[in-house]
C-alpha cells in the first residue's frame, strides 16, 4: 500500500466503534473514533481523513447533518453513512447530500471490505487526478510562449496578473503576433484552465453564421438546421470564450454580444428557451478599437465592456532580441514534428533573419523556418533555404525539381493547405496537385 | 516478555486428528512449543438470540480473562457461528498484539455451503485460521500478498486460495516482533 489510508468512524455505540476499529486496524489502515457527530467533526477541523464512517442515527447531530457540514468543509471528503434503520429515503438523501455509499448494519465482511477497497480506489483517483493537474498546468505554462525581450516579458507579467482575475481582456498587436497564444496563456493560468478554452474568428464568418455559432440554434431554426446545436457560448461554460478579430463584427452582433456580456444568458437562434453560461470573455483586434469607437463603427459600450484589461503583443521587428530563441524554438518543434534530427541554422542565415523586417511577424518567421526544414538539407538551415528576398531566390543550386516543390509547399501554406484554393492559384487540376504533393512527400504539420 | 509456548483450547470436540495437524503446524510456524488443552465452559451465556450466534467480542475478554498469560499466546478454538456487533459473521478474531484470539470452524466447513463435506479442506481451512489470528497477537496486520496465510479472507473461498503459512515480508515482521517481545 502506497499511502496508509485513514479512517474515522463517528458512532454512539462503543461496541461497534471497537469492532470497526479492530477490524480497520487489522487490516492496516489509520483509524480514529468519535461518540458523537460534534466530537467527529472537532477531529476533522484538526486533521484530515480519508474517509469517514459516520452512523445516521445519532443523538444529538445526526449522520446526515454531519454529511452535509463534512461537504461544506472539503467537497471530495469520503464519506460513507452507517444505519441499522435502512429506509430508501435515507439512502437516496444521504447519497443527494453526498455520501460515497451507504451499508446497513450489521455488515457482511466482505461488502465491508469491498466498499473500503472501492473508496480507496477513489482516493487514489482523486489524487492521481491531483497529480494530472499539475501537470497539465506545468505543460500548458511553457506552451509556445518565447521571448527574453523586455517587451515580451511586461506582456508575460500582464498575462499572470490578469489571469487570476475574472476581467475581460482586449489583446491588440499586429497581425501574426501570436494573440491568441496570450489568450491561451491567460486561460492556462487562470482557475478556468481545466473548462474549455473556445475560439471564434469572428472576421471568418458573416453576420448570420456568427450568430449562429455563438449563440446556436435550434433544429428548423434555419434551411440546412437539422440538428439542434450548442453555441461557443454555450460550450464555453466555466471556461473561456476567445473572439478573433473583434473589430470585424457587425453593428447587430456588437449589440447582441453586449447584452449577452451583461446578463451571461442568450437565447439559440430559432430557440424560446433563455441559456445561461459562464464564461470569460477575451477578444483580440489587429485595429485600434478607441478610433472605432470615436469614428462611431464600434459600440462605446461595447467597447468599455470589452476592454477592462488590454494588452499589447509587440511586433517581432520590436522585439529582435527574441529571433534566436524563436529560430531555436521553432527548429525544435518541427523536427520533433516531422520526426527529423534536431538541426541547426548557419550564423549567416541567422543574421539574415535578424535583418528581415517580418511584416507578417512569428506567424512569418514560423513558416519560414517549417519551409527550411522541409526543404533543406537535413543538416543545417542555409541561406538558400529561406524566402529572405533577393539573394534567396537568386540561388542558382536549386535544381527545377526543388524550385517546384518550395513553390507549392509555399502556395499551399499561403492557402492553408486548402487543396482548391492551391489548385486554383497554381493553375493545375486537383489530381495533379496531390500527385505533386506525393511526389515530394510534402506533408501538414499540425 | 518471555514467551514460552502458544496455548490452544478446543471449546468442542474436534478430533484427535484436526487438533494435532493444527498444533504440529502452529508449532512449526512460531517456533514455539504448543500445549492443546481442553475448556468446559457453558457457551449459552455467550448467546445472543436475536442474532443466532455468539458474541466474539465477550468470547475472547472472557478467554482473556481466564486463560491469557503473559508468556505464551492463547487461541480459543469453537465451533459456533461467531459474531461482531458490526459484521454479520467472523471466521475468529485476535488482540492485535496482544496475548489472545479466538477462531471457529462453524462456517469452515463445505456443508454450510451446500457441498458435500471434505474433511482435508475444513483442516486446511481451519489451521489457516488459527495461524492467522496468531499472527494478529504477535503484531501482524492483513497482508496483500494473495498467498500469505495474513491475507484478510471474508469467505471460505478466500481461505482455500491462501496457504497455511506467512509470507517472508510477514514472516520477517513476525521475527522482528517476535525478538523484541522475547
Amino acid at each position: 500500500m502506497a499511502k496508509k489510508i485513514s479512517i474515522l468512524i463517528v458512532d454512539d455505540e462503543e461496541s461497534v466503534r471497537d469492532s470497526l476499529f479492530n477490524w480497520f486496524v487489522e487490516d492496516g489502515y489509520r483509524v480514529e473514533c468519535a461518540e458523537n457527530a460534534k466530537k467527529g467533526l472537532a477531529i476533522l477541523e484538526s486533521e484530515s481523513f480519508d474517509i469517514v464512517l459516520a452512523d445516521i442515527k445519532m443523538p444529538g447531530m445526526d449522520g446526515l447533518e454531519m454529511l452535509r457540514r463534512i461537504k461544506a468543509i472539503r467537497k471530495e471528503s469520503i464519506v460513507i453513512m452507517m444505519t441499522a434503520f435502512a429506509t430508501v429515503d435515507t439512502a437516496v438523501q444521504a447519497l443527494k447530500d453526498g455520501a460515497f455509499d451507504y451499508i446497513t448494519k450489521p455488515f457482511d465482511p466482505d461488502d465491508l471490505s469491498h466498499l473500503i477497497r472501492n473508496a480507496s480506489k477513489q482516493i487514489s483517483l482523486i489524487e492521481e487526478n491531483e497529480i494530472l493537474k499539475e501537470k497539465v498546468i506545468s505543460l500548458e505554462n511553457v506552451e509556445d510562449m518565447v521571448g527574453e525581450s523586455e517587451a515580451m516579458q511586461q506582456v508575460l507579467k500582464e498575462i499572470e496578473s490578469v489571469a487570476q482575475s475574472n476581467a475581460s481582456v482586449i489583446i491588440t498587436g499586429e497581425s501574426g503576433t501570436g494573440k491568441e497564444l496570450v489568450a491561451r496563456a491567460i486561460h492556462a493560468n487562470s482557475s478556468r484552465r481545466f473548462f474549455p478554452m473556445v475560439s471564434v474568428h469572428c472576421g471568418s464568418l458573416t453576420e448570420s453564421l456568427l450568430e449562429s455559432e455563438l449563440f446556436g440554434h435550434e433544429k428548423g431554426a434555419f434551411t440546412g438546421a437539422i440538428y439542434n446545436r450548442k453555441g461557443r457560448f454555450e460550450m464555453a461554460d466555466s471556461g473561456t470564450i476567445f473572439l478573433d478579430e473583434i473589430a470585424t463584427i457587425s453593428p447587430k452582433m456588437q449589440v447582441e454580444l453586449l447584452r449577452v456580456l451583461e446578463s451571461k444568458s442568450f437565447v439559440r437562434v430559432g430557440g424560446n428557451k433563455e441559456i445561461t453560461s459562464d464564461f470569460r470573455v477575451i477578444c483580440a483586434t489587429n485595429r485600434d478599437l478607441k478610433t472605432m469607437v470615436e469614428k462611431g463603427t464600434f459600440r462605446e459600450d461595447l467597447y468599455y465592456r470589452l476592454n477592462v484589461v488590454n494588452i499589447t503583443v509587440p511586433p517581432l521587428r520590436e522585439r529582435i532580441k527574441d529571433i534566436p530563441l524563436l529560430v531555436e524554438y521553432f527548429i525544435r518543434k518541427y523536427c520533433t514534428a516531422m520526426n527529423k534530427p534536431l538541426i541547426t541554422i548557419e550564423p549567416t542565415a541567422l543574421k539574415r533573419i535578424e535583418e528581415f523586417p517580418f511584416p507578417g511577424n512569428i506567424r512569418e518567421l514560423e513558416n519560414m523556418i517549417e519551409r527550411a526544414i522541409v526543404v533543406g538539407n537535413g543538416k543545417k538551415i542555409t541561406l538558400k533555404d529561406l524566402p529572405l528576398g533577393k539573394t534567396a531566390v537568386q540561388t542558382t543550386t536549386e535544381s527545377l525539381d526543388e524550385l517546384e516543390k518550395n513553390h507549392i509547399y509555399q502556395i499551399l501554406l499561403r492557402y492553408n493547405w486548402n487543396i482548391s484554393a492551391t489548385a486554383k492559384a497554381l493553375k493545375v487540376d486537383r489530381v495533379t496537385l496531390y500527385n505533386k504533393i506525393r511526389k515530394y512527400d510534402l506533408k501538414q504539420i499540425e | 516478555m518471555d514467551l514460552k509456548n502458544i496455548v490452544l483450547i478446543s471449546f468442542g470436540y474436534f478430533g484427535k486428528e484436526l487438533s494435532e495437524i493444527i498444533s504440529r503446524d502452529v508449532e512449526h510456524e512460531f517456533s514455539l512449543p504448543v500445549i492443546l488443552q481442553e475448556g468446559h465452559w457453558d457457551l449459552s451465556e455467550f448467546y445472543n438470540p436475536l442474532r443466532r450466534q455468539y458474541d466474539a467480542n465477550r468470547l475472547l475478554d472472557k478467554i482473556d480473562e481466564s486463560f491469557a498469560t503473559i508468556n505464551s499466546k492463547t487461541i480459543g478454538l469453537f465451533n459456533v457461528d461467531l459474531f461482531i456487533p458490526i459484521l454479520t459473521y467472523i471466521f475468529g478474531q485476535a488482540y492485535l498484539n496482544g496475548r489472545c484470539g479466538i477462531a471457529s470452524v462453524y462456517r469452515l466447513s463445505n456443508e454450510r455451503y451446500g457441498i458435500i463435506n471434505d474433511d482435508q479442506i475444513l483442516v486446511n481451512r481451519f489451521r489457516k485460521e488459527v495461524i492467522h489470528e496468531l499472527g494478529h497477537t504477535f503484531g501482524l496486520i492483513h497482508c496483500t500478498n494473495t498467498t500469505c496465510v495474513m491475507r484478510s479472507s471474508t469467505y471460505v473461498e478466500d481461505i482455500d486460495q491462501k496457504k497455511h503459512f506467512l509470507c517472508h515480508k510477514c514472516r520477517s515482521v513476525l521475527e522482528k516482533n517476535h525478538l523484541s517481545q522475547d
